[in-house]
């Protein structure tokens, strides 16, 4: 049914920390890996070793640079999956009753075997969150690894989504978004997590924490100030080791001047 | 947006035949026997098939009848209904007028009722999505169905009504591209609020997830031709409102109506290319492409 429920009992979902995220793809090619074998139709690719290859990806990472008005800009690495709306527009619009949004955890699916492959659900998100598979014709999307989170055949430590479990620097997080004690909505409250295009009115689940400055380079320090205020820490590292050469490499010098 | 040919003859094609059926539900022309028999055939040529060219686009055409669940939320399934419902009605009115020179007006008004739902649907597919802000207004609605009542009176010989309609709809048309050419900058959307970073500095578009072509880049992001975008809405100005209009005027003959009707249509078609191929999508922002 694609009436979305008044409210769901819990609201899981990730937390992306911008601050953390290398942009090394990681939790791509582990999505990839996870989801291609597992719930639906495999996520196929086309032309993958010719000259214009494409592909179906539930999770993909932006890199973007934001120059502020003053200092340094910086370079953020940006993934971005589904972020399982509480008022999605991808399931409202779904004439067929594929698209729909559970009740029990608020994760926001497609039955594969409903789906007309209309391609209207993702005119409907505004984040490039689903994406048609040319092979199957079906809609896919992320399912927040429903198949991993209560899956009792794991062990415990590897019951949280893919992209989660494998990110080298922990910048995923996942939990219950819809209980203000959980680890992650504590992570939301004290690091400002927020909304990607809230305006739209989709209100989304998941959660970016904001990027910190990522360095001082540019800011007045104490030590060692150069003149116009600023520190160059990496300058004690790069100094010459000897301005003039000594010994044999110095002889060589001299023998080769005076050539 | 990508603008698949097999969407725009759809929408063309189908909303020309429904309008031909608003007027014959009307009675206007007060046909009968073999001459209703040509008008209604055409009107559902031109509707069916336009369904049908629009089963193309999907993934899996066999499982369509599903669409006709969810309407109560999808305006795609209330547009299977009502267009189901208006053809099977108007089929009823038009046996009547066909083999038993009877005219059951009643059914007619209604047909003719259902017909305009159909269009405002298949509309609303488009004027309701906050993602392509240049589509989300009540305008998108009313310029389809103008389009749609106009090209009708044209082809159901409704000389009078046309000459009214239609610049009646190519009024709408340039105040849909007007308010449409700011939509998106108006729309509060943009790459600081997609990325959430606005509000440390400037946000350009470093590096793309991928090196290659996605579905989201082919399906959202159609740059190509918006160069000639201006040339073509002449085009469409002209084939699809004005040329119409003068052959109307000029004095009454059978060529020039048919010539009227093949101008609408390629007009109309221009127009509806620019329709999807000017309309920005959300997404693309991400990408830093608009
Ligand atoms: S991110 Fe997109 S696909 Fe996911 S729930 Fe929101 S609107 Fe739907
Ligand atoms: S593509 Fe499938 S899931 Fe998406 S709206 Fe169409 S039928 Fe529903
Ligand atoms: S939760 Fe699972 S499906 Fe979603 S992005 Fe992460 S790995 Fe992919």
């Amino acid at each position: 049914m694609t009436s979305l429920p008044e409210t769901t009992q819990r609201k899981m979902g990730l937390v992306i920390d911008l601050d953390t995220c290398v942009g090394c793809h990681a939790c791509v090619v582990s999505c990839k890996g996870w989801n291609t074998e597992n719930y639906g139709a495999p996520l196929s690719d086309q032309d993958p070793y010719g000259a214009d290859p494409s592909g179906t990806f539930l999770n993909r990472i932006h890199s973007y640079e934001v120059q502020p008005d003053q200092g340094a800009a910086q370079l953020i690495h940006f993934p971005k999956s589904c972020l399982h709306c509480e008022d999605a527009p991808c399931v409202t619009v779904c004439p067929t009753g594929a698209s729909y949004k559970r009740v029990e955890d608020g994760i926001v699916l497609v039955n594969e075997t409903d789906c007309i492959g209309c391609g209207l659900c993702a005119w409907a998100c505004p984040y490039g969150a689903r994406e048609m598979d040319a092979a199957e014709g079906v809609m896919k999307k992320c399912t927040l690894c429903v198949d991993r989170i209560y899956n009792e055949n794991l062990p415990e430590v590897d019951r949280v989504p893919a992209c989660v479990r494998t990110c080298p620097s922990g910048a995923r997080h996942f939990g219950d978004l819809g209980d203000p004690d959980s680890d992650v909505s504590k992570l939301v409250a004290e690091r400002g997590g927020m909304d990607l295009m809230p305006e739209q009115g989709t209100k989304p689940v998941n959660k970016y924490l904001p990027p910190r400055p990522k360095d001082q380079m540019d800011r007045p320090a104490a030590t060692a100030p150069k003149p116009d205020g600023q520190i160059d820490v990496l300058a004690p590292f790069l100094k010459p080791v000897a301005e003039e050469p000594k010994g044999f490499i110095g002889w060589l010098d001299k023998a080769l001047e005076k050539l | 947006m990508h603008p698949a040919p097999s969407v725009i003859i759809f929408t063309t094609l189908s909303g020309l035949g429904f309008g031909l059926l608003f007027w014959l539900g009307l009675g206007m022309p007060a046909v009968t026997g073999w001459v209703a028999f040509a008008f209604f055939a055409i009107a559902y040529a031109l509707a069916v098939g336009g369904l049908l060219a629009s089963t193309f686009h999907l993934g899996h055409p066999e499982r369509a009848i599903k669409a006709f669940t969810q309407w109560r939320t999808s305006w795609l399934s209330r547009e299977a209904w009502a267009s189901v419902a208006a053809l099977v009605i108007m089929g009823l009115y038009a046996l009547g007028l066909v083999f038993f020179d009877a005219r059951w007006s009643v059914l007619g008004w209604i047909g003719a009722g259902l017909s305009l739902v159909t269009v405002y649907s298949t509309a609303m597919i488009y004027g309701q999505l906050k993602t392509v802000p240049r589509w989300q207004s009540p305008l998108t609605p009313a310029l389809l169905l103008a389009i749609s009542v106009s090209g009708g009176a044209l082809l159901a010989g409704q000389v009078t009504a046309a000459l009214i309609l239609l610049p009646i709809a190519a009024v709408v048309q340039v105040i849909w591209w007007v308010r449409g050419d700011t939509a998106l900058q108006t729309s509060g959307t943009d790459m600081g609020s997609a990325t959430g970073l606005g509000g440390i500095g400037r946000v350009r578009a470093f590096e793309a997830p991928h090196t290659g072509n996605n579905y989201l880049l082919k399906e959202f992001v159609h740059v190509v031709g918006r160069k000639h975008a201006l040339k073509l809405r002449g085009i469409a100005l002209v084939l699809g409102y004005a040329a119409p209009v003068v052959l109307l005027l000029l004095p009454f003959g059978h060529l020039l109506a048919l010539l009227a009707v093949a101008a609408h249509l390629a007009g109309i078609a221009a127009s509806r290319w620019l329709f999807f191929a000017e309309a920005e999508h959300v997404v693309g922002l991400y990408y830093g492409k608009r």
